[in-house]
């Protein structure tokens, strides 16, 4: 992946935000109730597709993937249920736990929170697209090397984080990752060994802390 | 008597996960993403009130929105529903979103009753509503006693009275409950989210009213249980019922909001403890009242695993003198499952949190109240091993006497776990092919502990090969018969079982082919020499090789901000004991998530119920608060290995003592005693005396 595309990023994700404000927060505050009703009852009127079924293509791990969708679909349905593309996770499908995490043009998202209209014409990787064959990234092997995992169904979901993270600050200190995992649950305890999972993945030897006394 | 390898090469030592793979790649096919051909979602539509008479459930209309393909009725005729969250009906249909339509279809004539109760306090008075008509909610509860109590405090030194709290706690496994059922003329085959694949199997074909062999139960991989995913469930049935009617595979996962508030919790627990020590620090008398709620049941459909709201007093101590009595309250919500170590976190933290204050009154250090104290010979070793590591004599103050607005704390505390012996009824079979390959299959579960690893490096121990060379298959009922995954017993079932397998595939393979020793380097020509036809060879569990109990200690070191109540666990000692250790780098994640989620109990979890409206308040994970890796303290985990012991599972121990510890760090730090968990900000302040206590009350 190229170097520039984090700022790339940042700059979608502005303009989007900028836009959902356009509809919610800048409404009340302005006050400008008729005119901007008005305007996007005529935006609306060039955009409204659905309800039934239509047809969506979406770019993931590469590949071009052709469905028929309700508008309302999430990301993480159609891959989930639309295409065999089940490693991303469904744990709570309101933006809590992080399994369904997937890379959107690099950048970790949670997929049950957008529509998979919504993410046409981007780049899409899952869990799935990490792999060379059987090869596993980096990470993937570090967290199979540290047992990051233990029931392994948030795994996908940190394991896209921690690839993003490692995309844009290859050395990540401790609060990084953190930071970096903190829209990601795990109810099995993993969390010590996905730090260390990371660290071996980022290049750090990290020694395990754990004793065993015999006799 | 058989005995394990005295200088073993992988038994001991660490092993990576061997399904370790597929889980990293998203190759790991879990319930939630079968894709059986023609596969339909189910949903499930449940009940609004917390108590109602449900007279009339009308489908019509439900089946005829575009793509619905069955719709069924949890039950028929009237019935009464107990708690917001119980099942009323069902629907199956070609997309989500034609059943999210459907569930909002559905008709349901209902005479709510007005009168319900959520909370177990007001539960137990006499004027309660009734949670089951013309049954008192509090059991009477038979009380006990043994030695003279009243007398033996009249003798002792000091004596405290507290009252210790537990909230009820939710499960949250990651993956939620649910099944993929596939009902055709030949049978039901069911892929579930399980725990225990033989009793899904019996719980299905009993509610279905099918022969155990027309139902065929298969768990690869599924995403967590902790005690609660051991039965059918309602949704099991109904998952069976849609495909039935539908004539196609339907998947019913539950949403996270249903898991929260229909497949069960921890029990609460109100402890009121007196206790005295005689002069010179021993343990003279105990006297305890204790009442929980089990929601509407006791530990209803948790398979045969128990998840009442009894707790063990006074748990891990002999008192001479000693009189409990409990009671079980119902209330209107849904019903408690086992609960890794079901009743005993929060038995620990009662009584875990009565010996420190018991201490502080006598002046003692409270490490040596429990050296003083505790009769268990391992938890001895293992105090003194964890209180070198931890630096306990160095960092020990007296309550309270630390300085600043952030204040440090430490505490210990004791685990056991009576259970984690072996099912003996465990078969296992091992199918060697002559080009040296080799499967092992049984008919247990990998919940996220390491059941197939556990399989693999025994086996590969056992016939002198790599663990990468075994193949493992489990969670399929057409496997020979195992344990559900439930009481830490799975380790100590399969391992016996495996040696077992392998000691007679050895003596098989010396027979047929005349090499006398099989392993290692003559594993591949013994195996050729089988000829055409694999050898199949079945085994189950034999004595000497495992046994029981666990015990463990645990040390925490905490910080309390006192301005704004804020915890933060900084360390945490683990100090445990498994017996022959199988594998130390899975032993080592069990023991973090055992703490970590003690540390969650202690700090955050607990289901908070509206008592106006009989709703569950925090039915998802922005509301119901798990510890996130931030929150993660540093967790230095020590493990005993004694091989003289056998094997013995750990899952449970591990999480038992970490609560209490933290809540006697945290008692340490500020010098006074938070008695209810979770220690919120608000009771930390509350204690202080900065806000008044009726802040903190949730």
């Amino acid at each position: 992946m190229k170097k520039s595309e984090p700022e790339k990023l940042g700059a979608h994700s502005r303009r989007t935000f900028l836009k959902t404000l356009g509809t919610t927060a800048v409404t009340a505050v302005a006050a400008r109730t008729d005119a901007v009703a008005a305007e996007l009852e005529k935006v609306n009127a060039e955009k409204v597709i659905g309800p039934g079924a239509v047809p969506v293509t979406l770019k993931v791990n590469g590949q071009k993937l052709k469905l028929q969708l309700e508008p309302r679909v999430t990301l993480l349905d159609a891959l989930r249920n639309y295409s065999s593309l089940t490693g991303a996770k469904e744990g709570c499908d309101r933006a809590a736990c992080g399994a369904c995490t997937v890379l959107l043009d690099g950048a970790p998202i949670y997929a049950c929170q957008k529509l998979a209209i919504e993410a046409q014409a981007h780049e899409i990787i899952t869990v799935e697209g990490l792999a060379d064959g059987d090869k596993l990234s980096s990470v993937q092997q570090a967290f199979v090397d540290k047992d990051a995992l233990q029931c392994g169904y948030c795994t996908p979901g940190f394991i896209m984080s921690v690839t993003a993270l490692l995309k844009h600050n290859p050395h990540p200190t401790a609060d990084e990752v953190k930071h970096a995992c903190a829209g990601n649950l795990c109810r099995c305890g993993t969390h010590p060994h996905i730090l260390q999972a990371v660290f071996q993945a980022a290049g750090v030897k990290t020694t395990s802390k754990t004793e065993v006394l015999h006799g | 008597m058989a005995s394990w390898p005295e200088s073993p090469k992988y038994i001991s030592h660490a092993t990576t996960r061997v399904d370790g793979a597929p889980k990293a790649s998203g190759r790991a096919r879990y319930a939630s993403d079968i894709q059986a051909d023609g596969w339909l979602y189910g949903m499930i539509l449940r009940s609004k009130w917390p108590a109602a008479k449900i007279t009339e459930v009308n489908l019509d209309k439900a089946l005829g929105i575009p793509g619905i393909k069955a719709a069924v009725k949890a039950r028929d005729g009237e019935f009464t529903v107990r708690f917001y969250g119980e099942e009323i009906a069902a629907v199956a249909g070609t997309t989500k979103q034609a059943c999210l339509d459907a569930l909002r279809a559905i008709e349901v004539k209902a005479e709510p009753q007005d009168k319900f109760v959520v909370n177990e306090n007001e539960a137990r008075k006499d004027d309660a509503p009734q949670v089951w008509a013309g049954r008192p909610n509090a059991s009477p509860g038979r009380p006990r006693e043994r030695g003279n109590v009243d007398q033996a405090f009249s003798e002792c030194a000091a004596v405290i009275e507290g009252f210790y709290t537990t909230p009820v706690q939710i499960h949250n496994p990651m993956e939620t409950h649910g099944n993929t059922a596939s009902w055709t003329e030949e049978g039901l085959t069911v892929w579930a989210s399980t725990q225990g694949i033989s009793s899904v199997r019996d719980g299905l074909a009993g509610a279905l009213q099918l022969e155990h062999s027309k139902v065929r139960v298969s768990t690869e991989f599924m995403g967590g249980g902790f005690g609660s995913k051991l039965g059918a469930g309602v949704e099991g049935v109904l998952a069976a019922r849609l495909s039935q009617a539908a004539k196609a595979p339907v998947r019913l996962m539950l949403t996270r909001f249903d898991n929260a508030l229909a497949v069960g919790n921890r029990p609460s627990s109100f402890q009121k403890i007196k206790m005295g020590a005689l002069a010179d620090g021993t343990l003279h008398a105990f006297d305890a009242e204790n009442y929980g709620t089990a929601g509407i049941g006791a530990g209803a459909d948790a398979g045969g695993g128990g998840g009442g709201a009894d707790i063990p007093m006074p748990y891990l101590y002999r008192v001479p003198n000693t009189r409990v009595k409990q009671s079980a309250v119902a209330v209107n919500a849904g019903s408690s499952r086992a609960f890794r170590a079901p009743g005993n976190p929060p038995a620990s933290f009662g009584m875990e949190s009565a010996m420190d204050d018991l201490a502080v009154k006598l002046a003692m250090d409270p490490l040596e109240f429990r050296l003083k104290n505790d009769p268990n010979d391992v938890r001895q070793r293992e105090y003194k091993i964890g209180a070198e590591k931890f630096g306990w004599k160095e960092k020990y103050r007296k309550p309270g006497s630390s300085p600043g607005v952030v204040k440090t704390g430490i505490g210990c505390a004791g685990a056991a776990w009576p259970a984690g012996g072996p099912s003996r009824s465990t078969q296992g079979e091992a199918q060697i092919n002559p080009d040296g390959s080799v499967e092992f299959r049984l008919g247990v579960q990998d919940i996220g502990t390491g059941t197939k690893t556990v399989i693999a490096v025994v086996a590969a121990e056992m016939l002198g090969l790599k663990p990468e060379q075994i193949t493992v298959k489990v969670g399929d009922t057409n496997f020979p018969p195992g344990p559900g995954s439930g009481g830490s017993t799975t380790c100590a079932s399969v391992s016996p079982t495996v040696y077992d397998i392998c000691t007679k595939a050895l003596q098989q393979l010396q027979t047929q082919t005349g090499i006398a020793d099989a392993r290692g380097e003559n594993w591949f020509a013994a195996c050729k020499k089988l000829g055409v036809n694999p050898l199949v060879v079945h085994g189950s569990w034999i004595e000497g090789l495992s046994t029981r109990p666990a015990y463990g200690v645990q040390f925490a070191e905490v910080e309390v901000d006192t301005e704004t109540g804020l915890v933060t666990v900084e360390r945490v000692v683990a100090v445990h004991d498994c017996g022959l250790i199988i594998d130390t780098l899975t032993l080592e994640s069990q023991i973090n998530g055992g703490v970590i989620m003690g540390m969650g109990y202690a700090l955050y979890e607990e289901r908070v119920m509206d008592d106006l409206s009989g709703v569950m308040l925090n039915p998802n994970f922005e509301t119901y608060k798990l510890p996130g890796i931030a929150d993660v303290p540093e967790i230095e985990v020590v493990l005993l290995n004694m091989p003289e012991r056998g094997v013995i599972g750990i899952g449970e121990p591990a999480t038992v003592p970490t609560a209490a510890a933290i809540a006697n760090a945290v008692a340490n730090a500020i010098g006074v005693r938070v008695g209810s968990l979770p220690i919120t900000p608000a009771k930390v302040l509350a204690a202080l005396g900065k806000v008044p206590k009726s802040v903190a009350q949730t």
